[in-house]
């Protein structure tokens, strides 16, 4: 395999990405990563409030934005409201938004980012069956459905080596660093799900590496989006307070890390996503990435 | 952030320049060294190079003499590169200090360290002795030490962060026949980075490792390592060992390239990488999971 030929600004120009949990956060933040990179987007969000959440769902207003945002960097753009517990209506979205954004040349998967997830948390004598299943659907199987749903596409990508090709492709599943890595009281049912995400990831690793496609996951810290940013994780955080809010928990969230800061930006993350989505990292596969300001190496 | 998201198109990507940046860079007269000087030297840093330029007892195979080194120097260089060449042995406390000392008082300072000077022997365990164990361990870990120790002072005293890169190996979390001491030593340095980052985190200063598969390098093709895996051949070259290296990746390669080594080294070095610390990263075409 040689490294396509490289163009400095645009190197993922001609590639289509598909990015699960678009509408906001960082899901939002790595389809205008990867668009600025010059690939094209296929945004997939909920636009909707899982029913065990305890934060605000995002919207088919904020998914709108994503794709506006995204076509202002001169690529192409959908935005598909669907659930990724749905896989049959996953895989119609895939095919879909492949009709819609496929330009000449490129109407396959090359990136496929499952970023879509919840969070939440309670102690195990506290925690609803229903939040634990509504977490390994959406966290785990939500994630499983996501890969497959692009496998087909994936699997006949001309870039392959299979198909005549000398490059590879990227699937990139997002874990977590406190969830997918280390395992704190009070997340058993995230844990699990985050978990089973690194598990996922090196068995699909070894599975399609032979045909050039490769599998990693990324470990963010607190990302600084309303999933840490709600009054529920502040009271989770803070019980000895009545009220807590944002300022209450920055000390908190600072102690968990090496770097001094209390949680890092979208945008952090994001460059991890891009450089495991691009060809300067073509023979990076089956790694667990940590984006975590050195919370899992303490 | 929320301005900032309404106020499209703007560019998002954060710029991987290190303009304005020095780094020490061990091991640096060829291979994977030799491609993470020209790198970094692309992105704007200005470097220190350091090798020990000499033929080394127990190492099994040619290291690179001087002129390797000032190759590198001019393609640095070449690139725009602001460079400083000391000959040095990794395991020379004292030498390593006078590197640290040396970026300091010609290229303002430092901040990035990539340590990254190494060796290998492949031998059975019965056949390591006190000399072959301490050379491996002396250069592979006391060295990465040497080369980092006296780098941490000045970069908390500057006070603008720092990140600290040290080449371990897959060989550091997987443990593969016939290198014992080698596999020791890289996975020392995991253990030393992940000390160090949570040491020097309140500081800025970032600390990492890259695991690399095997990489196309010197370090690699010489006639004992063919010889140790391939022993039902007689004189085995190269092509004969393909195969076998490939069969330890998961991606479809015997090995990979310095360059592939270098666009990881360069990710750790920059910005782009800013609250990324206490991680392995890994270069190794999926051995690691396989």
């Amino acid at each position: 395999m040689s490294v396509d030929s490289l163009d400095a600004d645009r190197p993922l120009s001609g590639r289509i990405a598909v990015v699960t949990g678009a509408a906001r956060g960082q899901g939002r933040s790595h389809a205008v990563r990867l668009a600025a990179d010059g690939a094209a987007v296929i945004a997939i969000d909920l636009c909707a409030a899982p029913t065990t959440t305890a934060y605000e769902g995002s919207t088919r207003a904020d998914l709108d934005e994503t794709v506006d945002m995204v076509e202002s960097l001169g690529v192409g753009c959908v935005g598909l409201s669907v659930d990724v517990r749905d896989l049959p209506r996953l895989s119609g979205a895939v095919e879909q938004g492949l009709g819609a954004v496929g330009v000449e040349g490129a109407r396959h998967v090359d990136i496929m980012v499952a970023n879509a997830g919840i969070a939440g948390g309670a102690p195990i004598e506290l925690m609803a069956a229903e939040a634990w299943q509504e977490m390994i659907d959406i966290n785990l199987t939500g994630v499983w459905n996501s890969v497959k749903a692009v496998m087909p596409s994936m699997l006949a990508n001309p870039r392959l080596p299979g198909n005549g090709g000398s490059g590879t492709t990227s699937v990139i599943l997002i874990s977590s660093a406190n969830g997918g890595l280390k395992a704190p009281p009070n997340l058993s049912h995230y844990a699990s799900a985050k978990h089973g995400v690194v598990g996922m990831m090196r068995s699909l690793a070894n599975e399609v590496g032979g045909r050039g496609i490769r599998v990693n996951s990324v470990h963010p810290t607190a990302v600084d989006t309303k999933l840490i940013h709600n009054d529920f994780t502040y009271r989770l955080f803070r019980p000895d307070l009545e009220s807590p809010g944002r300022d209450d928990v920055v000390e908190l969230f600072r102690s968990y890390h090496s770097l001094p800061i209390p949680w890092i930006d979208s945008s952090d993350v994001s460059e991890a996503v891009a450089f495991l989505a691009c060809d300067a990292a073509r023979y990076v596969t089956g790694i667990t990435l940590t984006v975590d300001a050195g919370l899992s190496a303490r | 952030m929320e301005n900032a998201n309404k106020s499209a198109p703007t560019d998002p990507r954060r710029s991987d320049r290190l303009d304005g940046r020095t780094a020490i860079i061990t091991g640096a007269a060829r291979g994977q060294g030799r491609s993470h000087a020209i790198r970094l030297a692309e992105l704007g840093a200005n470097l220190v190079l350091v090798d020990v330029c000499v033929d080394l007892p127990r190492i099994p195979y040619r290291q690179p003499d001087l002129a390797q080194l000032d190759d590198t120097a001019r393609a640095a260089r070449e690139a725009g590169a602001d460079v400083r060449t000391v000959v040095a042995d990794v395991r020379d406390a004292a030498a390593m200090s006078d590197v640290a000392m040396l970026a300091v008082a010609e290229l303002g300072g430092i901040d990035i360290v990539v340590a990254n000077a190494g060796v290998i022997q492949l031998k059975p365990a019965t056949e390591i002795g006190p000399e072959d164990w301490a050379a491996i361990i002396g250069i592979n870990l006391t060295g990465t030490w040497n080369t980092i120790a006296p780098t941490i002072a000045p970069m908390i005293d500057q006070g603008r962060g720092g990140t600290i890169i040290i080449t371990s190996s897959a060989a550091g979390l997987k443990g593969p026949p016939n290198m014992a001491h080698y596999a020791a030593s890289k996975s020392g340095v995991i253990g030393m980075m992940r000390s160090l980052s949570a040491e020097l985190g309140p500081h800025s200063i970032r600390v990492n490792c890259i695991a690399p598969t095997t990489v196309d390098t010197e370090m690699v093709h010489w006639p004992e390592a063919y010889a140790v895996f391939r022993p039902d051949l007689e004189s085995p070259g190269r092509l004969d060992v393909v195969d076998i290296f490939a069969s330890l990746n998961v991606l479809p390669v015997p090995w990979i390239q310095p360059s592939d080594v270098s666009e990881a080294v360069a990710f750790l070095a920059g910005d782009r990488s800013r609250y990324i610390t206490g991680t392995v990263l890994p270069v190794d075409a999926g051995t690691l999971v396989k």
